[in-house]
This record gives structure tokens, C-alpha cells and sequence, in this order.
């Protein structure tokens, strides 16, 4: 009952919120995502009393194709239903003090994405997962579409075609299990403990590969991110690199590794190749650019790097790191978008030649900015450290090359991150940055509740690797071969 | 049978309604009418009769598909409305043809006859020939109409030649009858063969399967935009309707021959229809090409007729019929406030209607194939069916269509939600088209979260 009512508030919100006005949008949208993160906060509490079991919804749907609606809530989609309940309103908050018009369609496009994103952490269905993954597509691409920058058409398109190919060929793979599952569904158990042919898990590790690289995204299906990215409005890029980035590594560790170990095992090598690839490459070109918002999209790419990689490693360490710094990644990504957004507002440039000697102005602004910076870093005391280290300690295990390529990108995040930081923020003031103003309360509360987030987490990680481990553990048992 | 007797006497009354000077009444009695033959056909679910020495055999399969065309039909009489209000002299002439055209498909959908497939084509043919060019004053109304003509009884002339040749192989007209020839025949004579050549190329023809498609852009850009709804999707329907029925009952032990050429075709149709709308700035040339581009998807239903495919077949009609006509609900309006046919008509439309640009918006997503809409399980069902045949090479042509599909649909949201708009057009929507587009799509809606009452039919 609990997981069906956190599912569907956000829907019924999203709708309240339709019907509203344009004045009173945000602040009832922020009302209804703290009510669900409350909600989140008092299932928390009934999943570490008494067990997942209590989470399982199972109703008959549709019966040909058998499909159900089939939730039910493990750790590790416990993790990530905290996470998305925890960003939304501050993601919501960010919106304060800006104009947007249309507002109420806004936030319930929002509203309609945190639904879709539920259902995915939830659904324990294959098609039911899939009709999900797509439905969180529709709302993003008309919050680009509509609220985004001046590129905003050819590069929203192509950023729903890409990923639209992308699910197409997973739909592609769902029938074809369908039809070789003996007991004809799409449960997630019998997936699990359905006996597939290494020709057959060869290729069907493809369909499902695709699809999730491109929504990671993972080297080479990147090319649609950075301009998309930068493209949309703000709450849009925190959404999309926040949360809907996790619906692809997380579906790598419930959809993929169990359901086809041979397939793992044989493509291993090239993934992880891939993988290590994508994080110096990203690292290199986020080096390169001149716009604030490239730099912090291409530093995600390099960080999602490491955190595929972890995955793909099959030991227990190296899921514990991804499955922590998917939720780390999560929080700092939304702040380091929103300093952007601050910069942005005030100076009316993301471009980071123009900028400089905002600590001067700001100094409240650039401490909490400073904060989130180094926590992107991966310095220890920040969540982080505990993720980049545990990610790196388990591709070390895999194999100590790997470890030693994808440790770069603890210097190499140092270059990019410090280079921007520098250049934006210390120095002399211009005439740009001369009026910054320092932070509204909105601003404030973002910051500083991320910065609490990132320091509590960085000091003591125990409480997540110890509702994430038995999920994981399940699922390491199902991937890898005996 | 009672359907087919009660629809025409419907299309005498609505002629008869102008000698009586009752114009005024025609469109809701039609409408009332086609409910009341709707119950009626319903209640014929569940039996099998055969009809003037098997002629006519009323099934399962007549009467689900035959509901859908009633509906369609009901749906597009009730646009008619306020698209012919300027036209009431001829009102009833046009609702006769409107409806006579249903009879033609409601023959086709329940014939177990050579002769009543040929006289099922023809009648819904000539209705469509001469409604395509009921645009007395319009050159490209009346070029639709005579290229449609032209075209069309080509076609009919295969489908003759065809149909003589198999009778002249197996000395029947009867669908059964062949069925058991070509089950119990040592050796087929190559006539045989040919007939059924020329039988599946008049059939192409009037689905519109590539390569005999060159006529529908043409015809549906020319024809008034409620007949080319019309034969968008009334006619796409009961042409599949007929089409599964011919190769389920009579051409079942055909085998391999036809299936490699079918799905050759359907292939080529898949790709040159999303290819070519890619190109399209005119709107109902855009919805031509997606018509083409959907009789591919459907033309796999028809080649997996051996897993019974029936209930693949329909609820997919279903689905493209009512994205199809919700579309038209909101494009006829447009196209009649700023007198373009083309994309660029639509700019803005999302700001200064939402609601109706957002019912267009859904039932181009239902099109593309996106949950929860109808078109999504639409094309899943159509998609399982063609994998548990083993078509695996055309459906990954299928998905990778599909996905150029997407693009040229977006063309129309995008230019609704980015253009900005021409103030000088002011769009009014008839409260007809209202109700009709969000009916349509509420349906498809419906059809999408709880398909199980319609897939459980077969």
C-alpha cells in the first residue's frame, strides 16, 4: 500500500499542480515534494524495521502479454527512490526567484517526471519497467523543449530520437525474452532464473546494453549529452543528470548482470575498455571547453565512467561504489549545476573567460560553492572520497591496468574542477561579475542542505552500503557464473 | 448480413432525406443510425451464419471488425457536421456515398466469396472515387478523384484476372472450396500461382503497400480532408480486415510463396513510407506517407495469419484508426482557418489552443508508438506476433522505421510549441471536433492501460 502511495502521489500531484495557477505552482509543487519526501522518510523507517517484503505490490494487469503490476522496493531501489524524493524539492527550490513562465505547466511536467522515475526504481515487471523508462522520456523533452535555450529544437530532437533508438532496441529485447521464457512473462524473478543460450545472451546483451549506455551515457553514445545539457533549463539539467542519468547504471545492475551472465562474462573486456576510455577522454575534452555548463556536463560523463566500470567489475566492492556514488554523484551534480545557474543569473554568460573574482563579491557563494567543488573532486570528508575510492578498490581487484588508467580521473577532475573554479571565481573582479550579488534565501537553503547532505554522507557512509548489500549481493549471485 | 441490409437502407434514407427536405436532421439520424446498427451487430458476437448460399458468413471476426468500421465511420459523419455546412445542398448525397462506403466495407469484412470480395471492393471503390472528387471546383479535387479512378480500376482489373484464374484452376469462387483444393492437390498448376500474384497486387494496391503507393499522397493531398480521414482509416481497416480473411481461410496451406513476397513488401513499405514523410512539409501528405508507413507494421500481422494473428491485427487497427481521426479532428480546423494544408499552419497552435494542440500532440505520440497510448501495445503485440514467426531481419527493419518514424511526427509537435505564432489566424474548434478528437484520444487512452476486453476477443 505504502509503494503504491508513493508511486502515484506525484501523479496526483503533478495534476493538482496542472489545474492550479501560475503563481501558486511552485510553492504547491515544493509543498507536495517535501510531503513525499516525508512519506519517503517514513517508509525508510518501515523498510530498515521490518524488511523489504512489506513493499511488494502484485496485481494482475494485462494477461496477454502476461504483464503486472508488479512493484516492489529492495535496497537498492530503496536507495534510489530516497534519492529522487530527496532532489525534487530542492530542485524545486532552485526555481525560486526566477521567472518561468507557464509555471504550472512546469512543475508538473516535473511533478509527472518524478512519477515515471519511481516507476522505474520500482517496477519489478520487464514491460512495466519499459513503459516507464519511456513515459520519463515525454516530460524531460518538453521541459527542454519549452523552457530551454536559444539551440534548444535540433538538439532536444535529437536527444529524444537517440535515446528513443536506444529503448526501441530494449523493447526489441524484452519480446524476444518473452518468447524464450518458458513460463511466457516479463517477472523479474523468472528472468533471473531463466536459462538462456550464450548465442542468445551474446546479442540480447546488446538490445539491453544500448539502451542504458545511451542513457548513461557511456562512450561512444555520448554525443547527445553535452549540448542537450546545456541546452535545457536548469531544473531540467538537474533532472536529467541528477536522477534520469541513475535510471541507466541502475538498470545495468537490475536488468542486465542478472539476467545475462554469459553475456557479461564475454563482453566484460570491451565494456570496461569503453568505460576507462570514456573517463580520460571525458576528463581530457572537459579540460578543453570554454562554457561553465560544458565542463560540468562532460566532468558527469567522466564520473558515470567510473561508475559503469564499477559495475561491470562483479565483486561486491565495486557495486557498493557505484550504487554510493550514484547517490553522491546524484546530490553534487545538482549543486555544482545550480552555482552554474546562480553565475548564469547574474551575469547573464556561461562563459568562463568573461568571468572572475566572484569570491570577492560573493563570499558566502563561493564557500558553499568551494564545498560542492571538492566534494566532485572526491576529497575525503565528502561522499564522494568513499564512492571514488570504493569504485577504484573494486577495478583494482578486477584488474590493477584498469585501476591505474581509470585512476586518473582523481587528478584529472582535479585539473578541470580547480582550472573552472579558478578562472570563475578568484582573481580580480571585472565588469561583469563587479554587481554580483550574494546568495537569496532560496539559494541558501539549496546549498547549504547539499553541503550538509555531502559532508554527513562523506563522515558516515555506513547506513547505505548496509541497506544496499543484501540487494546487491542477490544480484552478484545471479551475475556471475559458477 | 442484418448489418450490411440495415446500412444501406441508413443510405437510402439520408438520400431519400433531400426529396423530403429534411437536411437539417440527416447528420444526427446517421449518427443515431450507425449506433443503433452498431448494438445490432453486436449481438450477433459469438455466432457463426452463413448467408445466401454462403455468399456472406457473419463471425466473430465480421462483427469485431465490422464494429470498429461502424465506429469510424460514426466518428467521421459527426465531423461532417460543420465541414459541409456551407455545402447543404449536397449534404445528403454526401452522407449516402459516406455511408454506402461502410456497405462496401462491411461486405468486405464478412465475405466468403470470391464474387462478394470483388463486388466489396467496388462498392466501397466507386463511392470513394466519387467523394474524392466532390470538390466540384477544385482542380486538385478533381485530379484525386480521376487519378484514383484511373489507378483504382486498374487494380480491380488485376483483382478480376486474378480471381478468374484461380477459379479456373480450382473451379470455385469459395473460400473454403479453395482451401480444400489446395490441401488435397498433388500439383498446383503455376496458374494457380498467378492469380494469387495478381489477387495480392490489386490488394497491395488499395492498402497502399509500397511499391504500388504513388497514388495515395496524391489522392489523399487532393481529396477534402474529411474523406481523405475517411480513407485513412475506414479504408486501411476493412482492407486488412479483407486481406487477413482471404490468406486465413483460403490461402492457409500457401506456405512460403506468398510469405517472402509479402514480407519483402512489407519491408519496402516500412522504409520508403517513413523515408519519403521525412521529407513532407504538406500535412496530409505527411499522414499519407504515415498511413504507408503503418500498413507495413500491419502487413506483419498478415504474415503471421499461422500463430492467428487476429487480435495482433485488430487491436492495432484500432489503435492507427483512432490516432488517425483525432488527428484530423484538430488538423480540419487548422487547415480551414488559415487555408494552408501545410505544417507551418500549425505554428503556435500549442499557445493559443493547448487542449486541442495537446490531444493532437497525444495522438501523434499513440502513432509513434509511445506508452501508455494504444499505438505503443499496438505495435508490441504486432511486433511479438511477427518474432514468434521468426521474421527476425524485417523486424529489426520495423524498429529502426520506427524510429525514423518518431522524427517526422515530432515535425508537427515541434512546430506547435516552438513557432511562433501567426496572430492574424484565429482558429476556431466546432465543439464537434472537441468532443470527437478527446473521445478518440481518451479511448486510445484506455485502449493503452487496459487492452485486456479487446485482446481477449480472439
Amino acid at each position: 500500500m505504502l509503494t503504491l502511495l508513493l508511486l502515484l502521489f506525484p501523479l496526483v500531484a503533478s495534476l493538482v499542480v496542472l489545474a492550479s495557477g501560475n503563481k501558486l505552482a511552485a510553492k504547491l509543487a515544493l509543498l507536495f515534494a517535501v510531503v513525499e519526501l516525508g512519506l519517503t522518510g517514513y517508509g525508510l523507517s518501515v523498510f530498515l524495521l521490518s524488511g523489504p517484503e512489506l513493499f511488494t505490490v502484485f496485481q494482475e494487469w494485462i494477461t496477454d502479454p502476461k504483464i503486472s503490476l508488479n512493484l516492489g522496493l529492495d535496497g537498492l531501489s530503496m536507495l534510489m527512490v530516497l534519492l529522487t524524493n530527496f532532489l525534487l524539492p530542492v530542485i524545486i527550490l532552485t526555481s525560486f526567484n526566477r521567472v518561468i513562465d507557464n509555471a504550472k505547466a512546469y512543475f508538473s511536467l516535473i511533478l509527472m517526471m518524478q512519477f515515471a522515475l519511481l516507476g522505474v526504481f520500482m517496477a519489478n515487471d520487464g514491460l512495466l519497467y519499459y513503459i516507464f523508462w519511456e513515459l520519463a522520456l515525454i516530460p524531460i523533452y518538453f521541459i527542454a523543449l519549452n523552457w530551454g535555450g536559444p539551440n534548444r529544437v535540433p538538439v532536444t530532437l535529437k536527444f529524444f530520437i537517440y535515446t528513443l533508438a536506444g529503448s526501441l532496441f530494449m523493447l526489441f529485447g524484452f519480446i524476444a525474452l518473452y518468447h524464450l521464457n518458458p513460463g511466457k512473462s516479463f517477472n523479474i524473478t523468472e528472468l533471473y532464473s531463466m536459462v538462456i543460450s550464450k548465442e542468445n545472451q551474446a546479442w540480447l546483451f546488446w538490445m539491453f546494453f544500448v539502451a542504458f549506455a545511451i542513457k548513461i551515457p557511456i562512450i561512444p553514445f555520448h554525443t547527445w549529452q553535452a549540448d542537450t545539457y546545456k541546452e535545457s533549463p536548469t531544473q531540467g539539467t538537474m533532472l536529467l543528470s541528477g536522477i534520469m542519468l541513475k535510471m541507466g547504471t541502475y538498470s545495468l545492475l537490475r536488468w542486465l548482470l542478472p539476467v545475462f551472465p554469459e553475456g557479461v562474462a564475454m563482453w566484460t573486456p570491451l565494456i570496461m575498455g569503453l568505460c576507462i576510455a570514456g573517463i580520460v577522454y571525458a576528463s581530457i575534452i572537459a579540460i578543453m571547453q570554454k562554457d561553465l555548463k560544458r565542463v560540468l556536463a562532460y566532468s558527469s560523463v567522466a564520473h558515470v565512467g567510473l561508475i559503469s566500470a564499477g559495475i561491470f567489475t562483479l565483486n561486491i566492492t565495486g557495486l557498493e561504489g557505484s550504487v554510493v556514488q550514484m547517490l553522491s554523484h546524484g546530490v553534487v551534480v545538482v549543486g555544482l549545476f545550480f552555482a552554474a545557474d546562480i553565475i548564469y543569473h547574474r551575469t547573464n554568460t556561461f562563459e568562463i573567460d568573461k568571468l572572475g573574482g566572484i569570491r570577492t563579491a560573493a563570499p558566502q557563494f563561493n564557500t558553499l560553492f568551494l564545498i560542492i567543488v571538492l566534494a566532485s573532486v572526491g576529497l575525503p570528508l565528502t561522499n564522494s572520497f568513499i564512492g571514488e575510492f570504493l569504485l577504484l578498490l573494486g577495478v583494482f581487484q578486477y584488474n590493477y591496468i584498469a585501476a591505474g588508467v581509470g585512476g586518473l580521473t582523481i587528478i584529472l577532475s582535479a585539473v578541470y574542477m580547480f582550472r573552472m573554479f579558478q578562472r570563475v571565481m578568484l582573481g580580480k573582479t571585472n565588469e561583469v561579475t563587479v554587481n554580483f550579488a550574494d546568495l537569496h534565501w532560496n539559494e541558501k537553503v539549496v546549498l547549504w542542505i547539499l553541503v550538509i547532505v555531502i559532508i554527513a554522507a562523506g563522515i558516515y557512509p555506513q547506513p547505505i552500503l548496509a541497506i544496499a548489500e543484501p540487494a546487491l549481493r542477490i544480484i552478484l549471485d545471479n551475475a556471475v557464473l559458477n | 448480413m442484418n448489418t450490411i441490409i440495415y446500412t444501406s437502407v441508413l443510405g437510402f434514407i439520408c438520400m431519400v432525406a433531400e426529396i423530403l427536405n429534411l437536411r437539417k436532421v440527416i447528420i444526427p439520424v446517421a449518427v443515431i443510425g450507425l449506433a443503433a446498427i452498431l448494438a445490432l451487430t453486436i449481438t450477433d458476437w459469438g455466432t457463426t451464419v452463413a448467408h445466401y448460399n454462403d455468399m456472406v458468413r457473419t463471425d466473430n471476426f465480421s462483427v469485431a471488425f465490422g464494429s470498429l468500421a461502424i465506429i469510424i465511420t460514426g466518428l467521421v459523419i459527426a465531423l461532417s457536421s460543420d465541414y459541409y455546412k456551407n455545402e447543404q445542398n449536397h449534404i445528403s448525397d454526401y452522407m449516402a456515398i459516406i455511408i454506402f462506403t461502410l456497405v462496401g466495407g462491411l461486405v468486405l469484412l464478412s465475405y466468403s466469396n470470391m464474387a462478394m470480395l470483388f463486388l466489396g471492393i467496388e462498392i466501397l471503390s466507386l463511392s470513394l472515387y466519387v467523394m474524392a472528387g466532390s470538390r466540384k471546383y477544385d482542380t486538385s479535387s478533381n485530379e484525386a478523384g480521376l487519378k484514383y479512378f484511373l489507378m483504382g480500376s486498374f487494380a480491380s482489373g488485376f483483382l478480376l484476372f486474378g480471381i478468374a484464374l484461380i477459379y479456373g484452376v480450382t473451379g470455385s469462387f469459395h473460400l473454403e472450396a479453395i482451401n480444400t483444393y489446395l490441401a488435397s492437390a498433388t500439383t498446383v498448376s503455376p496458374l494457380f500461382y498467378l492469380g494469387v500474384l495478381m489477387l495480392l497486387v490489386a490488394i497491395l494496391f488499395k492498402v497502399s503497400a509500397a511499391p504500388f503507393h504513388f497514388w495515395s499522397p496524391d489522392v489523399y493531398e487532393g481529396s477534402p480532408a474529411l474523406i481523405t480521414a475517411l480513407m485513412a482509416t475506414l479504408v486501411k481497416v476493412v482492407m486488412f480486415g479483407a486481406f487477413y480473411r482471404l490468406f486465413s481461410t483460403a490461402f492457409g496451406n500457401l506456405g512460403d510463396y506468398t510469405n517472402w513476397l509479402i514480407a519483402l513488401v512489407a519491408a519496402l513499405t516500412m522504409v520508403v513510407g517513413n523515408l519519403t514523410a521525412l521529407q513532407q512539409v504538406n500535412v496530409k501528405r505527411l499522414l499519407a506517407f504515415s498511413g504507408i508507413a503503418h500498413a507495413g507494421y500491419l502487413l506483419l500481422g498478415i504474415l503471421s495469419i499461422s500463430t492467428d494473428a487476429t487480435s495482433a491485427l485488430f487491436y492495432y487497427s484500432a489503435a492507427y484508426a483512432l490516432a488517425t481521426i483525432a488527428a484530423f479532428a484538430v488538423a480540419i480546423p487548422v487547415f480551414q482557418a488559415s487555408g494552408s494544408e501545410l505544417v507551418s499552419a500549425f505554428n503556435g497552435l500549442g499557445k493559443r489552443k493547448p487542449f486541442m494542440a495537446a490531444m493532437l500532440t497525444m495522438a501523434l505520440l499513440s502513432l509513434a508508438g509511445i506508452p501508455p497510448f494504444a499505438g505503443f501495445l499496438a505495435k508490441y503485440y504486432i511486433f511479438s506476433e511477427a518474432m514468434s514467426n521468426g521474421f527476425f531481419a524485417l523486424l529489426l527493419i520495423a524498429i529502426v522505421s520506427s524510429i525514423i518514424g518518431v522524427y517526422y511526427y515530432f515535425k508537427l509537435i515541434l512546430a506547435m510549441y516552438t513557432e511562433p505564432t501567426d496572430e492574424a489566424v484565429v482558429v476556431k474548434f466546432p465543439w464537434v471536433y472537441i468532443v470527437v478528437a478527446s473521445f478518440c484520444v481518451l479511448l486510445s487512452l484506455i485502449l493503452g492501460l487496459y487492452p485486456n476486453p479487446v485482446i481477449q476477443l480472439f
